[in-house]
């Protein structure tokens, strides 16, 4: 399940949502990204984003990882719009029956999305405004992904 | 053929988006990416660096040496940084 909305979310209650009264799950993984402050430089960060593609995207994404790991259950909850340092950018859950694949399946979809989904992040701080730049470091976390999946091949 | 443009591309060259009409020998990204740049300062500027530019095909990323076909939408946007 993916979604993308300006609200803010709450991590209990969407682990209990994907996975409540179930018994078949052995292993829960959940990462969050929030808004992070640079030296009290950053006072806000408008995130922009792609309607339409966002949600394919991440879909794609998503159905990646179903088909690369044996996963119960998968969610994705990317923000968008005006966030303040420490507010949730975005979440991602996986349940599996054993953690490896939930750890991986985790890491994958976020490697993923960095490098594909079509958000921009703006941060706003009394020394103005700027487009944050991609990080080439990025890239390279996606890639191994590309890699580990030639070698398997 | 409707165009988007997002992040600092759409702030350059002043449009969040448009209907245009492309010339019969534009049949790739990149020559659509060389016609824009002709179309005013604004444009030759927000191109400046086109090797830094991304390219969606109705929603999908493609690189520039994809062809157009029957594309109804296209965008233009700096890499992405989500998460």
């Amino acid at each position: 399940m993916i979604r993308v909305q300006q609200e803010d979310f709450d991590i209990g209650a969407e682990v209990a949502k994907l996975t409540g009264g179930r018994t078949d799950i052995g292993a829960i993984v959940t990462f969050t990204g929030t808004v992070r402050d640079h030296d009290g430089a950053v006072e806000e960060m408008t995130l922009e984003h792609y309607p339409g593609m966002t949600e394919r995207e991440l879909s794609r994404v998503e159905a990646e990882a179903q088909a690369r790991w044996p996963l119960q259950a998968s969610l994705v909850v990317h923000r968008y719009g005006m966030l303040r340092p420490g507010d949730n950018i975005v979440l991602v859950v996986t349940a599996s029956e054993h953690r490896d694949a939930a750890f991986d399946a985790a890491k994958f979809l976020m490697d993923y999305l960095k490098t594909s989904a079509p958000f921009w992040k703006r941060e706003s701080g009394s020394g103005g405004s700027r487009w944050v730049e991609a990080e080439a470091g990025d890239a390279d976390a996606a890639a191994r992904w590309h890699k580990r999946n030639h070698a398997a091949e | 053929m409707r165009l988007l443009y997002f992040a600092w591309v759409k702030e350059k060259v002043g449009r969040a988006s448009e209907e245009v009409a492309i010339p019969e020998n534009v049949a790739t990204v990149a020559e659509l990416i060389a016609w824009l740049k002709s179309r005013g300062p604004e444009f030759a500027n927000a191109f400046e660096r086109e090797h830094v530019i991304r390219a969606a095909i109705d929603q999908s990323h493609v690189r520039h040496d994809a062809r157009i076909g029957h594309a109804r939408e296209i965008a233009f946007f700096p890499p992405v940084t989500g998460g």
